[in-house]
């Protein structure tokens, strides 16, 4: 699906990521995890055509970024943007059927079809009952939810998800998280997320991608990539796991615990 | 199809644009035959026939076609600036912005005001109002190249573009009070008006609706992407957007609808902040309606503000751009605090 070769990202001086090959395919489910500033939305960028890499190459079906028409881009990847800043008072029907755009080259007026993605979307995202309202009125987490409606109707095989977690209650998290690992086992969808919440990740993913923020990098399926040690070391903390009916679960040590030798 | 949806889009669009239509129509209409001699509703047909057949005998028709141009001067000019007033916002992404925000209307200040105080023609004034309205938008383009470049490059927002803008203005202000300081008694009274903005004395010109007609229909077709645009900022480009394309064109359409404008009847304030406000007020903010709306709106609302200029305290004639701040400034109010309920 999407893949990279000899990636390099900086940022000013600092080299982030270094030499990353990496082959992500369809069906695949990733995480991509590490520290603040690590380079994890920088790469997510980087994927999603918004920047250059600093050094070798993104391919998208075998095809680099940079030579793919927009539009015909915009119907292979969606790219949830961290955040965003709501200036114009857009109804939230408005801003999903927006992410129609790349399917119209030259009609004005949405046809009915769009109307059915977007309503189709505002469903699963249980956000149906706030169609007729202004975004800027909406709180964080329902604003995150729309906007993730916004990348399901625009209905591309790739997802790119800038943490799709962020600002939801622990109901929704689990359910936004449901639906993704449905997209990748029942559509054959590939999506590649960041996340901070590794218990749930680690429930969904296939695969992790691990940033160390100096250029070292580590990717592999979940089994191998979010071992313990290999987290405690990535993420500067050291972590635990415990195994509980079927599931792992992540455990940060608390600070004032000494460090288990 | 699911029952709570509004009505759809287009056919709210269908009954918006007609009846603004109207509003133009009759907007034109009061403002022929408004002024120190009215115009009876009884005698318009027949002085409307004989302007249109362009042998105008009667006094009706005389004071028609007098006034029929200039208010289509008014309409040509209030359109213009309400479209380039949506542009600027959807091209800074900032509801407050205008089509002034940039300095390109002081600029042209800056040209007129110089060819004033030396006793131009008006030919001569106009050209220098458009010189240095060029000279403003290619200097802001030079500073501010990197916020236009698209897609992979763009590196966020437009701030740049909108400081370089704030600056120009700042010095472009400087400027004209300094002309102002030095300017002859007798040429100050010209000066201000030109400032505040006046149509008395505008010609009716074919330029100017050329450039609103171009604008309008480059503005349809970007309709679309510019709602994206305002969604989405720089992550359009992953939505199809040329997002450098796009915030080029605005600059540039938008930069030569304000040069075209403020040429003919100098700087009239709050027209390119308050119409596209209220259009969004009412119709909403989706750009496939809001052009047309702010185009139509803005005409009419410049033409019936021209007609109070030149009425209210008649046979003396008020600079319109007084007046439409004095409309504007509390519509403006009303609106914010409407919009904080």
């Amino acid at each position: 699906m999407i893949q990279s070769r000899q990636l390099t990202l900086r940022a000013g001086a600092r080299t982030l990521v270094e030499g990353l090959d990496w082959q992500v395919g369809a069906g695949e489910c990733w995480s991509i995890i590490g520290r603040n500033g690590a380079g994890k939305s920088t790469l997510m960028r980087t994927l999603a055509g918004l920047r250059a890499p600093d050094g070798g190459a993104v391919e998208l079906d075998g095809r680099p970024l940079a030579a793919w028409p927009l539009e015909e881009l915009a119907r292979r990847r969606a790219y949830l943007a961290q955040s965003r800043h709501d200036a114009f008072a857009y109804s939230v029907l408005e801003t999903v059927l927006a992410a129609r755009h790349p399917y119209h080259g030259q009609r004005y007026w949405d046809g009915s079809d769009d109307h059915a993605a977007a309503l189709q979307a505002l469903a699963a995202m249980e956000v149906d009952g706030l169609a007729a309202r202004d975004v800027r009125t909406l709180s964080g987490g329902e604003r995150q939810r729309v906007a993730i409606a916004a990348l399901l109707a625009q209905d591309t095989p790739l997802l790119l998800l800038d943490e799709p977690a962020n600002a939801l209650d622990l109901a929704h998290q689990v359910q936004v998280m449901g639906l993704l690992a449905r997209l990748c086992r029942e559509q054959d969808k590939t999506v590649v997320m960041i996340g901070h919440d590794l218990t749930l990740a680690h429930g969904i993913s296939t695969h992790a991608l691990l940033l160390m923020g100096d250029g070292r990098w580590h990717a592999g399926p979940v089994a191998d990539a979010m071992r313990a040690a290999r987290l405690s070391d990535y993420l500067g903390h050291p972590i635990e796991t415990i195994d509980h009916g079927g599931r792992r679960i992540f455990i940060p040590l608390e600070a004032h615990h000494d460090r288990p030798d | 199809m699911h029952p709570a949806l509004p009505r759809p889009l287009q056919q709210r669009a269908v009954l918006i644009v007609g009846a603004l239509l109207l509003a133009a129509l009759a907007s034109l209409l009061v403002a022929g035959m408004t002024g120190s001699i009215a115009v009876a509703p009884s005698d318009m047909p027949a002085a409307l026939l004989q302007v249109l057949r362009g042998q105008s005998d009667s006094m009706a028709a005389t004071l028609l076609e007098l006034r029929a141009g200039r208010a289509l001067v008014a309409f040509v000019t209030g359109g213009a600036l309400a479209l380039a007033g949506v542009m600027m916002q959807a091209l800074l992404r900032n509801p407050l912005a205008d089509p002034y925000i940039l300095g390109i209307s002081a600029g042209a200040s800056v040209g007129a005001l110089f060819a004033l105080m030396l006793m131009c023609a008006a030919a001569t004034v106009d050209a220098a109002a458009l010189g240095g309205a060029i000279a403003v938008a290619l200097l802001l383009y030079l500073f501010a190249r990197r916020d236009m470049r698209g897609g992979v490059a763009a590196g966020g927002g437009t701030s740049m573009l909108l400081l370089t803008g704030v600056i120009l203005s700042a010095a472009c202000t400087a400027l004209i009070t300094l002309m102002l300081s030095i300017a002859p008694e007798g040429r100050l009274r010209t000066m201000v008006f030109w400032m505040i903005g006046d149509l008395a004395g505008a010609p009716l010109r074919a330029l100017p609706w050329i450039a609103l007609g171009a604008a309008l229909a480059y503005a349809l077709r970007s309709a679309r992407a510019m709602n994206v645009l305002a969604l989405h900022a720089d992550a359009a480009a992953t939505l199809g957007v040329r997002v450098g394309a796009l915030r080029k064109g605005l600059f540039f359409v938008s930069g030569v609808l304000t040069a075209s404008a403020v040429t003919s009847a100098g700087s009239i304030g709050f027209i390119g902040l308050i119409v596209p406000h209220a259009c969004r007020f009412a119709f909403g903010p989706d750009h496939r309606v809001l052009i047309p709306a702010a185009v139509l709106g803005g005409g009419s609302f410049l033409v019936l503000c021209d007609t109070l200029a030149r009425t209210v305290v008649a046979p003396t004639q008020l600079p319109v751009g007084a007046i439409t701040a004095l409309i504007g400034a509390p519509v403006f109010l009303y609106q914010l605090h409407q919009l904080r309920k």
